[in-house]
């Protein structure tokens, strides 16, 4: 499979790639790792005119952690992230990062590419929401972050705008007795989610669940946040009873459309039980971190 | 459509080429440096017969543009032999009968080439992981990671062996 024509420039900076994507805007693309955009391209779902590969602009791998936060360089791939020492503070990095695709994918693909990409079933942005993380975005005239909650409009849909780059992720740090789990159900190793819940957990000193995050991919048209989940579990003592009432409230917040991953009630119900497995585990870390 | 040029050492051999942007890097490989070693299974990022390596990092070479190659360093099935010596990881392949029909095994062993350059003594459920993103439809997988476990082996030892010699052979020589 051939992808249509198009244009490639690799600009050496950020500054030339921006100056790129305002002179030919709405016809350029953004080339990080190229795992999610060539399969569409050679499909040809997507025929960008251009393509802006994003290859030698220096400063947007890397990790970086402030006070209250992990900041991860949109061209950070899934692979560093899973072997920095950061996944091992929030193993929830690590569960995302190692279960994306291949091997090879991950030695490649890029959390921002992912991101922005927006695939409805990706891994990362069921994170980005369950942690309220921050997108920073560039553009010739400045920068800007969104909210991961306001990021993820639709379908392939996100709120970067075109002249714009999606530079660094930013997660808030994990605190004492916080825990997140992600967990992924698939039909086999390196498919896409058919669904994916990720959970983050923080416990108050009585045992309570403080306040609580749950991102959900995979069964809507876009990533979503489980909002009714959280209010289930906000406040409460966490069981299985409890997690159970999450899973349904997150499951009724699901829209998920039958193929070739299953029926639209298998995945309504996978969706509960994968909300209660991620749940169960998030806990477990929580309570191990203390 | 315009062409671009690019430069890529290819087995540690410098390339040229004029290039449409759309074409693939295993496109290039084959039909213009004439490397058929690289095979095309799936085409879709699924089966990794495609592996090679770029820079180092095992990559699907049908999920990579050439122009996105260019000035890197590529290695594939065709730089693993020292002349008519087999790389250890083909000769286990041989040796283990870690191959019936052979479409997969080009990229079987660039990734396991990788695999072991990252961790030279893996599990057998490392090497499973490992060669994760590899299909293979024939062997069941259980020779390839018996093969993969021999050339680890040989790999990690021959890494040692030099020291050794050295210190053997040093009495004799101050002798």
């Amino acid at each position: 499979m051939i992808p249509a024509q198009f244009d490639y420039v690799r600009p050496a900076d950020l500054a030339a790639a921006l100056k790129i994507l305002k002179e030919r805007e709405g016809e350029a693309k953004i080339l990080s790792g190229g795992y999610s955009l060539l399969p569409l391209m050679k499909l040809r779902l997507a025929q960008p005119e251009l393509l802006v590969d994003l290859r030698d602009v220096k400063g947007l791998d890397g990790i970086r952690e402030t006070d209250d936060e992990i900041r991860i360089g949109a061209r950070t791939t899934h692979r560093r992230i899973h072997d920095d020492s950061v996944a091992n503070d929030r193993p929830l990095l690590a569960d995302v990062a190692g279960g994306i695709g291949d091997p090879q994918v991950r030695n490649w693909g890029t959390i921002g590419g992912s991101v922005a990409h927006a695939d409805p079933a990706s891994d990362w942005p069921a994170v980005l929401l369950a942690v309220k993380a921050t997108i920073v975005c560039r553009s010739s005239t400045g920068e800007r972050t969104i909210a991961a909650r306001e990021f993820f409009l639709d379908t392939f849909t996100t709120a970067i705008e075109p002249t714009e780059v999606l530079t660094e992720i930013r997660l808030p740090r994990r605190v004492r007795g916080a825990g997140g789990a992600y967990t992924k159900l698939e039909r086999k190793v390196g498919d896409f989610a058919t669904v994916g819940v990720a959970t983050i957990v923080r416990l108050a000193p009585d045992g309570t669940i403080n306040s609580s995050g749950i991102g959900i991919t995979g069964v809507a048209d876009t990533p979503f946040a489980a909002t009714d989940a959280e209010k289930v579990l906000d406040g409460q003592k966490p069981s299985d009873d409890l997690f159970r009432k999450a899973g349904e409230a997150a499951a009724a917040m699901s829209r998920p459309v039958g193929d070739v991953r299953g029926p639209a009630d298998y995945k309504r119900a996978m969706t509960a039980e994968m909300t209660l497995r991620s749940l169960r585990k998030a806990v477990e870390r929580a309570l191990a971190y203390a | 459509m315009t062409t671009q040029h690019i430069r890529v050492t290819v087995n540690g051999e410098l390339r040229e080429a004029d290039v449409e942007p759309r074409l693939l890097l295993v496109h290039l490989l084959r039909d213009v440096f004439g490397l058929t070693g690289t095979h095309i299974g799936c085409d879709t990022s699924n089966c990794g017969a495609c592996t090679v390596h770029v820079d180092g990092e095992s990559a699907k070479s049908c999920t990579m543009l050439a122009v996105q190659a260019n000035g890197t360093e590529i290695k594939t099935i065709e730089g693993m032999a020292d002349g008519a010596a087999l790389h250890p990881l083909q000769q286990a392949f041989w040796d283990q009968h870690g191959l019936q029909c052979g479409f997969c095994t080009p990229g079987m062993i660039m990734q396991a080439a990788w695999l072991l350059g990252q961790n030279p003594k893996p599990t057998d459920d490392e090497v499973r992981e490992g060669i994760s993103g590899n299909l293979c439809r024939c062997t069941g997988y259980v020779n390839i990671v018996k093969a993969i476990q021999q050339a680890a082996g040989q790999l990690s030892a021959s890494e040692s062996a030099p020291v050794v010699a050295a210190e053997t052979t040093e009495p004799a020589t101050a002798g």
